[in-house]
């Protein structure tokens, strides 16, 4: 029991202090890769501890969804990173991390994100706000259907078991159905952490922002955690795909030094996981806002694939 | 000999009823409201003391022969009874609680007011009837009661009145195809006692009882919002007065769930497996379509009769479930299912009781329901707000709130449900699932929305600007429902042997595979939800944070307050605010092709000039289209067939006897022929 809250300790922390180096990490392959300098993979602690520093604020007439939605968006994502078998499949919430659940959970972070975008009661926390739902609405049906097909294979949607059947049967990794559903929560992830094509994290221009409108308003320690828990999400989200899709190196047991490597694994994994993401973006443009749910559309008919698939090729 | 708590507690609440309904009639208007609305909870409480009792593993069966005519009156109660009991009455307590301090105007009257506990005990008696001719007489007292209380609120006002005759039409059309089904049923069988057609439905023929679940499933379904046949409900929900829409959304509508469990599965025994594919798709059905049309309302109250729809399709779609797996021979499956959908019925009536009452709060402070002209009452509403915000979190079935276990537990069900052979249950399964998650989805989408705009930022009228918290009655009535909430959200498994018992009731098969006496948790089919640990862990991380923000800034408590971000052209208005419509605006669009809203652009020249533009006036609405498509023709075809038909009756009095001789000789024919 204190092993496996050790280890859903050690998964938060990971995520917690690791998540702004990848941020780090990805825009600086992306600046170099654009022939720029870029500000080295430590910059995003560096602006997190000088926003930190900074005196808190309140944006006139925000009231407490302002103030709660930063510390929800880390709190949350926090949970999750707890439940999920990032390291080991031994984790500290045992048999209630439901693969379900960790799923509403960052819903209801980017719920709670939007109600404080609406709470500036500007045009642009509005208009932020309703697009992040509009996507997170239509992006739900994937990856219930994914998680349904992931699901109906192992007979439970508790994570570690998932995690732990896929470890033991690594062959079914290479199944059609594991296939579809991994490029359908792919898409799903893409579109949930805020990457292109579906939103872009480094625009400021009002006809295309999306999650940067909603957050207009934050300043100093408010910001800081709102960068933290967007970084902590996208870390979050890679780790619970690369569980799902490629567990190799997660540990089943609780020994130290399995423990470490396990660790290891997991950093470098969500590393080139990040690297491609990042890689990719230098080629692409983002997407009319319109043409998202098409992707998203897409996406949800790639994971009833993946269920019929798994049904009749099993 | 041994008192039945069940029997003592329905005929308390039967007595109470009647003594409510005539205090409502005899006292003053000063001492009417409040001694109605005492007594009336009182019933409540009695219904749930009959309905947790019943859920406890007590029966209750008594006939009284004498007390109405040929077929007399009986009553039985088993656990299924029990869960609409329960349910019922608590929605009861804390709309009549909260109705004391909210009437108003015309619905302070004596008839209102009289109204108010005969339909309350009539919602009691319908899942406590045990014979057809017993649970006709409650549905019609039940359908009568609701319209009667709909009109209630201000019957001058034409919108209350076209709701009023909508709802009255809809609902009898449903009684008469409830009452065909039934009398089919019960001359094929020879009995009309539930006891009786349970023995005998087997041995009906399978053409027989699938008319007849036909016939139930279209009259049922249309008292449970089912879609197509939704209409009247978000009509009748936002004219009727708050507490009557409450109690209509989170109990009434129940019973057309009752009705279809306890006929379609216990007492026909289960049926076919195209039954439940079509309970199953229908419900999948209305819960998109519900929650769509939802995301685009701008009234606060017809949004959350959308919501209902939709909530009620989810039910359906775990009864229909449940019926596949039975019909399949997976009867923990089938258990499953059907305790998902008595949990969500009980989720939902929580959350919409709270949703509802607070709605009828905000109507009462504000004298809108527009949510463009709403916002800006978290700072003068506060209660209300918090509250809201927590039924909110319920109906967007978000960990921590109510809907989320229920939800959870019926897409376990469904999850599993792949092991039924069968190519249909491959497609339609994934689908179902895809259905949940999209109205998951768009119900986060709605209800950020409702918050957002609704309570949430700065007034958009002056009828905002000077809105006030609500009398204690009120947040009494909501503050009891709140509590109710977070009890299911967070300890669902505490309802578990008590939903377990009721499923054994419906399915007669082996309980379900619910892990017993585990509170903490909910464990099923491999699969366990623990909403308290998350809910512990989330709150215990904010906390945390918060201190450690403290203490990394410093102990700057004091928030410096800042001008919003203006683009540089001072002042922001209200007028710059996102509203309702603009925040559905990217969902309307995506699902243009569902809605099809109607927008106009009307554009008027200057006299002087064509190419002079003096006024642009644009509008638009989002009609539901079913109305348009499905019912329109109808009314139309009607309309013009009563017309064509006053040709026949032109005053004539030798016509009128040519008519009935006509008539007669027809008949004669007819019975000659038949012979």
């Amino acid at each position: 029991m204190i092993a496996a809250l050790l280890v859903s300790l050690i998964q938060v922390l990971i995520v917690l202090l690791g998540a702004p180096l990848l941020v780090g990490a990805m825009r600086q392959l992306r600046a170099v890769m654009e022939g720029r300098v870029g500000g080295g993979v430590l910059q995003p602690w560096r602006d997190l501890l000088k926003l930190l520093r900074k005196a808190p604020q309140r944006p006139e007439g925000t009231g407490a969804a302002f103030r709660l939605a930063p510390l929800l968006g880390v709190a949350c994502c926090a949970v999750a990173a707890a439940a999920i078998p990032l390291v080991s499949t031994r984790t500290g919430l045992g048999a209630a991390a439901d693969l379900i659940a960790a799923v509403a959970l960052l819903t209801l972070s980017t719920a709670a994100l939007a109600l404080a975008g609406l709470d500036t009661a500007t045009a642009f926390g509005g208009m932020g706000a309703s697009r992040e739902m509009t996507i997170t609405a239509l992006a739900e049906p994937a990856i219930l259907t994914a998680v349904f097909a992931l699901a109906a294979k192992v007979g439970s949607t508790n994570l570690p078991a998932i995690v732990a059947t896929t470890l033991g049967h690594g062959a079914r990794l290479a199944s059609p159905a594991t296939l579809l559903a991994a490029v359908a929560l792919g898409v799903v992830v893409l579109a949930e952490t805020g990457r292109l094509p579906v939103d872009n994290p480094a625009t400021h221009l009002e006809l295309t922002m999306v999650h940067e409108a909603v957050v207009l308003e934050y300043s100093g320690p408010d910001l800081a955690l709102i960068e933290l828990g967007a970084a902590m999400r996208l870390t979050v989200l890679l780790g619970l795909w690369s569980s799902l899709f490629a567990p190799w190196g997660v540990a089943t047991s609780a020994g130290p030094t399995r423990l470490l490597l396990a660790l290891a694994v997991f950093a470098g994994k969500t590393l080139a996981l990040g690297a491609l993401i990042a890689a990719a973006e230098v080629f692409m443009a983002k997407l009319r806002l319109f043409r998202v749910p098409e992707l998203l559309a897409g996406s949800f008919l790639l994971a009833v694939l993946a269920v019929t698939a798994s049904f009749f090729l099993a | 000999m041994s008192v039945n708590l069940v029997g003592t507690a329905l005929a308390t609440s039967a007595g109470l009823s009647g003594m409510a309904a005539a205090a409502a009639l005899c006292s003053p208007v000063r001492v009417r409201v409040p001694m109605v609305g005492v007594l009336s909870a009182l019933l409540g409480a009695a219904g749930l003391v009959a309905g947790g009792a019943a859920l406890a593993g007590h029966g209750f069966s008594v006939r009284m022969p004498d007390l109405l005519p040929l077929a007399g009156i009986s009553l039985q109660v088993d656990a299924l009874s029990g869960v609409f009991l329960a349910v019922t009455g608590a929605v009861i307590i804390a709309a009549s609680v909260y109705g004391i301090g909210y009437a108003a105007g015309p619905a302070r009257g004596r008839l209102a007011q009289a109204l108010w506990p005969l339909f309350a005990f009539s919602l009691l008696l319908v899942p406590a009837a045990a014979s057809v001719s017993t649970l006709l007489v409650a549905w019609e007292l039940m359908a009568i009661g609701s319209v009667l209380l709909v009109v209630s609120g201000d019957p001058a006002d034409g919108r209350v009145r076209e709701a009023g005759v909508w709802y009255a039409v809809m609902t009898h059309l449903g009684l008469v195809t409830i009452l065909i089904g039934l009398v089919w049923l019960s001359a094929a069988a020879h009995t009309e006692t539930f006891a009786g057609l349970r023995l005998a439905a087997a041995g009906v023929s399978p053409a027989v009882r699938g008319g007849v679940f036909v016939l139930l499933l279209l009259g049922f379904g249309s008292k449970a919002g089912m879609a197509p046949l939704h209409a009247w409900l978000p009509r009748a929900h936002p004219e009727a007065p708050s507490p009557v829409s409450a109690l209509m959304s989170a109990a009434m509508v129940n019973l057309g769930v009752y009705g279809l469990i306890r006929f379609g599965l216990d007492l026909l025994g289960g049926g076919s497996r195209w039954w439940w594919l079509a309970t199953l798709v229908l419900g999948a059905l209305s819960a998109v379509y519900g929650i769509v049309q939802a995301a685009v309302a701008n009234d606060l109250k017809r949004l959350l009769a959308y919501s209902t729809v939709e909530n009620l399709g989810l039910i359906l779609v775990g009864v229909g479930a449940a019926g596949v797996f039975e019909d399949s021979g997976h009867p923990l499956l089938a258990a499953a299912a059907l305790t998902a959908a008595l949990l969500h019925t009980a989720t939902h009536a929580g959350f919409k009781t709270l949703l509802f009452l607070t709605a009828g709060s905000v109507l009462h402070a504000t004298g809108t329901r527009d949510l463009d002209e709403l916002g800006g009452l978290r700072a003068r509403m506060p209660v209300t707000t918090a509250l809201f915000a927590l039924g909110a979190l319920g109906a967007a079935a978000l960990p921590g709130g109510a809907g989320f276990p229920s939800e959870w537990l019926l897409l376990q069900s469904l999850i599993h449900g792949l092991a039924v052979p069968g190519i249909v249950v491959v497609v339609v399964l994934p689908v179902a699932v895809g259905a949940i998650a999209l109205s998951a989805g768009l119900a986060v989408a709605t209800f950020v929305k409702a918050l957002g705009t609704g309570l949430l930022a700065k007034p958009r009228s002056a009828a905002a600007e000077h809105a006030h918290e609500v009398s204690g009655t009120m947040r009494a009535g909501m503050g009891v429902v709140a509590a109710a909430c977070v009890a299911l959200a967070v300890v669902p498994g505490a309802t578990a042997p008590a939903l377990m018992r009721a499923t054994a009731a419906a399915l007669r098969g082996p309980g379900t595979s619910l892990a017993l006496g585990a509170t903490r948790q909910l464990t099923a089919l491999g699969s366990t939800l623990s909403p308290l640990l998350v809910v512990a862990l989330t709150l215990g991380a904010v906390l945390l944070l918060r201190a450690g923000l403290t203490l990394v800034s410093g102990r700057k408590r004091r928030r410096a307050p800042v001008p919003l971000w203006d683009c540089g052209a001072p002042p922001l208005t209200a007028r710059m605010e996102y509203t309702a419509t603009s925040f559905a605006e990217p969902l309307q669009r995506v699902f243009d092709d569902v809605l099809a809203p109607e927008s106009d652009i009307d554009v008027t020249p200057h006299a002087e000039s064509a190419y002079l533009v003096e006024r642009i006036a644009y509008s638009r609405a989002v009609p539901d289209r079913v109305e348009h498509r499905l019912y329109n023709p109808v009314l139309h075809t009607v309309r013009r067939a009563g017309r064509a038909a006053r040709a026949l009756a032109d005053g004539s009095v030798h016509r009128y006897l040519g008519y009935g001789f006509g008539s007669v000789v027809l008949l004669l024919i007819v019975l000659a022929a038949a012979q």
